[in-house]
């Protein structure tokens, strides 16, 4: 289990700035959610702390450690992304197998036939799937192979960045329960970027609401139900969520 | 009085499907709002599209099925092009991807009426003002001239619905309207389009996969599983839904201030491709 601690992450495309100086502390083994309107930056945190870009100033660091020190296959052994969509995320011309096999061998890992085997075990998928295609798998079973893909390195932290909102709700349940199993065996530290705040609810210790590129403010789960937003567009959002869900 | 549409055993195959993606699908909607509700692949929007006759290519058979007067089955396409976008249109998921994006909002408006509506270029320019008005744009002149790349989610899904409503169709065909919305403007364009369905007396059915938003915006809900609809049943008995899918759909949604326990998972069965008659 480690902590993560962002300071001062600041990103521009261009004349553009996407993140004014985001700061916040995720503890070893929470949950921990990042929730706003499409475009306020919350993926761009989890692109910027995963170094898929490294435009951007201010400091992350996990259990300490500057992700920009670390040399690329220990940062790629302690953090791993699952991305949105399952059916973009995937090779379409990779199997499985070779999906998977990618990282161990990179990063030189031993016996690799029986960690594949433990890895779609892991994430409750068949081990004979190993030779099958995406387009052969549905979509929550897509998702399945991105997960077993992000923990087959046996990371510390994962960066998930929407994952369960590509697919339908009974499907979203069993990848949330899922993930949920997978952080009580293996002690992740979960990063989670999510529109839905039932969703956030269900999931996070706590989290932060987005807005243009700023954290509004920092919430724990309680404040959902029990009103503890200070901020206007903090209330804005969970009354909205809230709404919305109780049937209107 | 007349129920808007009529229809009675439709079935569809997709050309090259080995099986058909919709069967024996029957409903008849009246001045009301009809939701259908399922998982991607079901079927839900198939049924909307072969509604707008835009299925060329797939294999069409049904008892009836009929809009107002108008033999939809049978009915030759220089019929339907005075019915389509006319007299019943349709609304689609994204706007992003479903508005020209090289032509300005209003002119695209003002296109739609113009198609099916005689009248001088200013008069559709003056109506299409005055319908962005009513889906609650504040500054109506401005927007009619911005792209659609300079204008937000919400806003793009307005001025479809802008565009949709213009010629007072009869009915209107929502293809989950608001999944591509933000949730906090995503109530605000339900309201907007439920508000003008109402004030005109539209048939409206509503596709959608979120079983919140049918529950509050909708009068009845058909639930459909594999290409069947397994469910009818009016949208405040929601919760006391009967068929174990529907069932099992509604306990797998995650709720606000929920017991943080595993979410039930569907156990698919093979005997849910019965209508729930049948398995009584």
């Amino acid at each position: 289990m480690k902590p993560i601690t962002i300071d001062r992450l600041a990103i521009s495309f261009g004349p553009v700035r996407v993140l004014h100086d985001v700061s916040f502390d995720v503890a070893a083994g929470e949950c921990f959610g990042l929730v706003g309107e499409s475009g306020s930056g919350k993926s761009t945190i989890l692109r910027c702390a995963s170094m898929l870009t490294d435009i951007w100033e201010g400091r992350v660091r996990i259990e300490g450690q500057d992700v920009r020190k670390m040399p690329v296959a220990e940062r790629c052994r302690t953090v791993q992304m699952v991305f949105q969509d399952p059916y973009g995320s995937l090779h379409p011309r990779h199997s499985i197998r070779t999906a998977l096999d990618e990282g161990l061998r990179i990063n030189g890992f031993d016996d690799r036939e029986a960690r594949l085997a433990q890895a779609m075990r892991d994430v409750g998928l068949p081990v004979e799937f190993l030779d099958r295609y995406p387009h052969q798998l549905s979509g929550g079973q897509r998702q399945r192979v991105a997960i077993a893909r992000a923990l087959i390195l046996e990371p510390d932290v994962l960066f998930l960045d929407e994952p369960t909102s590509a697919l339908d709700v009974s499907v979203q349940a069993e990848v949330l329960n899922l993930l949920v199993r997978l952080q009580q065996e293996k002690g992740f530290t979960y990063l989670m970027v999510s529109h839905d705040l039932a969703v956030v609810d269900h999931m996070c210790d706590r989290f932060a609401i987005m807005q243009h590129g700023r954290i509004v403010e920092v919430l724990d789960r309680a404040a959902i139900t029990g009103g503890g937003a200070t901020q206007p567009y903090a209330k804005q959002l969970i009354d909205a969520s809230l709404e919305y869900e109780s049937a209107i | 009085m007349d129920p808007v549409l009529d229809i009675q055993r439709l079935s569809i195959r997709y050309a090259g499907a080995p099986a058909p993606a919709v069967r024996d699908v029957s409903f008849t909607l009246g001045r009301e709002r009809l939701g259908i509700v399922g998982e991607s692949g079901s079927g839900k929007s198939t049924v909307g599209r072969a509604i707008m006759r835009l299925l060329d290519t797939a294999e069409i058979t049904a008892d009836r099925m009929q809009f107002e007067e108008v033999d939809l089955h049978n009915a030759p396409e220089r019929q339907m092009l005075d019915v389509r976008g006319k007299r019943m249109s349709m609304i689609l998921q994204d706007p992003k991807f479903s508005l020209n994006p090289i032509q300005r909002c209003g002119h695209q408006i003002a296109e739609a009426y113009r198609t099916h509506v005689k009248c001088s270029k200013s008069e559709a320019r003056a109506r299409a003002i005055a319908m962005l008005e009513q889906v609650h744009i504040r500054d109506p002149e401005r927007v009619y001239d911005l792209y659609p790349h300079e204008v937000s989610g919400g806003m793009g899904q307005r001025v479809m619905i802008a565009m949709m409503l213009l010629t007072d169709p009869d009915l209107v065909i929502a293809d989950e309207p608001t999944s591509a919305l933000d949730v906090t403007v995503r109530l605000q364009v339900l309201r907007i389009l439920d508000g003008l369905v109402r004030d005109k007396g539209i048939g409206l059915i509503m596709i959608s996969h979120d079983l919140n938003l049918v529950r509050a915006f909708c009068d009845r809900v058909l639930i459909m599983y594999a290409g069947r609809v397994v469910e009818a049943l009016d949208a405040r008995d929601l919760d006391n839904a009967q068929h174990p899918y529907s069932r099992g759909l509604l306990a797998a949604q995650p709720r606000i201030g929920g017991t943080r326990e595993p979410l039930p998972v569907l156990a698919r069965q093979d005997s849910w491709l019965e209508p729930l008659e049948a398995q009584a």
